[in-house]
C-alpha cells in the first residue's frame, strides 16, 4: 500500500492551487477535494455542462509481451482477448478466495495492453501483474504522464474543437490522438455516469492544456468530493469502500463483467469459488438504498431488517446533489435485495426508513454512436 | 447581547438567561453545503461539550458541541426543510438551538468577537 507520510503531488498540483483548490492526502497524493465553487455546484456543472478532473493519481500501466491479453486473463476474469484493438473494458483482480483485490481498466492497442489502476491500489496491483505475467510480459508504469477526466454532456462539444475525431468515439474506445498538437490517449470513458473522455497527457504538456480546457466556457474544474458524489449517483462502486477483498464479483453484482466463455474456461484466481456462488446465489449482495428524509447514511451505517436485526452495512453514503436526497449502497442478505424491500438505517443511535431501490440513482448518458 | 465564540467555531449569543447557539461564518465556509443538521430535543440537558448537533455536508458529518450546559428550550426547526440557512446566514436564520444557562461562569472563557478574528487568522 502507500506510504501516506510521504504525500506526492501530480504535475497539476500548482494548477489546483492557483485554482483555489483546498488539497487534501488522498491516497498518498495532495490532491484537490473542491474548488471555491463547492462541491454541489461542482457536481451539478458535471451533470449539466462539463467538468475537468485531475485523476493522475492513478496508475497508468503498460503491458507488452506476446499476447499479453492472454496472459492477463490470469489474473482477472475479463473476457480481454476478445477485445479490439481500440476497444477497452471494466475489470477487476480477484483473489483465490474470489475476494476483489482492486478494479481496472483494460484497453487493447495495437502492440500492447493499456491499463489504468486505482492509486491506492497501485504498487500493490503493479506488482500482482509483474509477478503473475513474469517471462510472458513486461509490466512499465508510465509516471511520464498526467491523467485528466472531462466528463459532462458538453464535453464532446468541447474536444471536438481540439480534435473532430473524437466526436464519433464510442463509449469505452481508445485513440491515439493529438490535442492541442500533442499526442495524448484519449478514451471515451468516466466515472460519473456522463459522457465524457479520460486523457492521458505527457506531463510537461499537461498545464498547458488544462488550462485550455478550463478556458472554454463549458468547464470548470472539479475536486475529488464532487467526482465521489457523481460516481455514487451514478451507482459506480469505489474500490476499498464497495469492493474490498471480502466481497466477491457475485456479491458486488458486477457478473456482467465475467463472459460466459470466461466462467466456462475458469484460470484466473479464485474462479471455483465465484462460479460455485454464481450457482448457489451469494449471501449478501450489492444494492442502492434511499433512505427516507434528508438525513444522510455514510459509509459503516448499520442496515436492520424490519424487525431491527442488524443485518448489513452502507459502504458508500452520501448526499445526492441532483437528488437533492441522501442516497447509498451497501450489502444486504439477498432476502432484503429485492428493489422496494423496507429496511431501516441506525444513524446516530436512531433507526431511520429505508428503501432498497435499483441503481443508478441517475441514468447514465454514455455515447454509443 | 453581545456574541462570544468557542475554539470549536460555535458562537453564543446571550439575552437573559438564554443562550442562542449556532456555527460561526467560517465553520460553514469550511464545511461547504450544509444539506442536513441533526438538532438535539427540546428539554434534553446537555452538558458542556457533549454534543448538540450533527452538521451534514454533502461530502462528511460534523459535530457541534455544547458551549454553555443547560437544558434545550427551542430549537431551529426551519433547518428541516431549509439546511442552508446555515450556509447563507449562519450567524442568524442558521442558528441550532436556545439553551438555558445552567451556569453563568461557563462563558467566561469564550471568545469575544475581536479575539476569535485573531483566533481564526492564527488557523490560517
Amino acid at each position: 500500500m502507500v506510504n501516506t507520510s510521504d504525500v506526492n503531488r501530480t504535475v497539476l498540483y500548482d494548477l489546483h492551487v492557483e485554482l483555489g483548490a483546498k488539497m487534501v492526502p488522498f491516497a498518498g497524493y495532495d490532491m484537490p477535494v473542491q474548488y471555491p465553487d463547492g462541491i454541489m455546484k461542482e457536481h451539478l456543472q458535471t451533470r449539466e455542462s462539463a467538468g475537468l478532473f485531475d485523476v493522475s493519481h492513478m496508475g497508468q500501466v503498460v503491458i507488452t509481451g506476446n499476447d499479453p491479453a492472454k496472459s492477463i486473463e490470469k489474473l482477472v476474469p475479463g473476457d480481454i482477448q476478445s477485445l479490439k484493438t481500440g476497444e477497452m473494458r471494466y475489470s477487476f483482480f480477484t483473489n483465490e478466495q474470489g475476494g476483489i483485490l482492486d478494479d481496472l481498466i483494460i484497453t487493447r492497442r495495437e502492440n500492447d495492453l493499456f491499463v489504468v489502476v486505482n492509486a491506492a491500489c497501485k504498487e500493490q496491483d503493479i506488482a500482482l501483474l509483474k509477478n503473475g505475467l513474469a517471462g510472458e510480459a513486461v509490466v512499465e508504469e508510465l509516471t511520464n504522464r498526467a491523467l485528466v477526466a472531462l466528463q459532462g454532456p458538453k464535453s464532446a462539444t468541447v474536444l471536438t474543437r481540439f480534435n473532430p475525431e473524437v466526436a464519433t468515439m464510442p463509449f469505452m474506445s481508445f485513440k491515439e490522438l493529438e490535442i492541442d498538437g500533442v499526442p495524448c490517449f484519449v478514451t471515451r470513458s468516466g466515472y460519473t455516469g456522463e459522457d465524457g473522455y479520460e486523457i492521458s497527457i505527457p506531463n510537461e504538456n499537461a498545464v498547458a492544456i488544462c488550462k485550455k480546457l478550463l478556458a472554454e466556457t463549458e468547464v470548470d474544474p472539479i475536486g475529488l468530493g464532487a467526482r465521489d458524489s457523481l460516481r455514487l449517483e451514478a451507482g459506480l462502486c469505489l474500490y476499498g469502500h464497495d469492493l474490498t477483498t471480502e466481497t466477491t464479483p457475485v456479491s458486488a453484482g458486477l457478473l456482467w463483467a465475467i463472459s460466459k466463455r470466461r466462467r466456462e474456461e475458469g484460470g484466473f484466481p479464485g474462479a471455483d469459488t465465484i462460479v460455485k456462488e454464481i450457482a448457489d446465489k451469494p449471501a449478501m449482495k450489492r444494492v442502492g438504498i434511499l433512505p427516507e428524509g434528508r438525513a444522510p447514511a455514510r459509509e459503516h451505517t448499520e442496515i436492520a431488517d424490519m424487525d431491527g436485526n442488524v443485518v448489513g452495512e452502507i459502504t458508500s453514503g452520501g448526499f445526492a446533489p441532483s437528488l437533492q436526497a441522501p442516497i447509498a449502497m451497501g450489502y444486504v442478505p439477498l432476502a432484503l435485495a429485492a428493489a422496494g424491500t423496507e429496511v431501516q438505517l441506525i444513524i446516530r443511535g436512531k433507526a431511520r426508513a429505508a428503501k432498497i431501490v435499483k441503481m443508478p440513482f441517475v441514468e447514465q448518458r454514455y455515447y454509443r454512436g | 447581547m453581545s456574541i462570544k465564540y468557542t475554539k470549536d467555531h460555535e458562537w453564543i449569543s446571550i439575552e437573559g438567561d438564554i443562550a442562542t447557539v449556532g456555527i460561526s461564518d467560517y465553520a460553514q465556509q469550511q464545511l461547504g453545503d450544509v444539506v442536513f443538521v441533526e438538532v438535539p430535543e427540546v428539554g434534553a440537558n446537555l452538558g458542556k461539550g457533549d454534543e448538540l448537533a450533527v452538521v451534514e455536508s454533502v461530502k462528511a458529518a460534523s459535530e457541534v458541541y455544547v458551549p454553555v450546559a443547560g437544558e434545550v428550550v427551542e430549537v431551529n426547526g426551519d433547518l428541516e426543510e431549509t439546511p442552508s440557512l446555515v450556509n447563507d446566514e449562519a450567524l442568524g436564520s442558521g442558528w441550532f438551538a436556545k439553551l438555558k444557562v445552567a451556569d453563568a461562569s461557563d462563558l467566561d472563557d469564550l471568545m469575544d468577537e475581536d479575539a476569535y478574528k485573531s483566533y481564526i487568522e492564527g488557523l490560517g
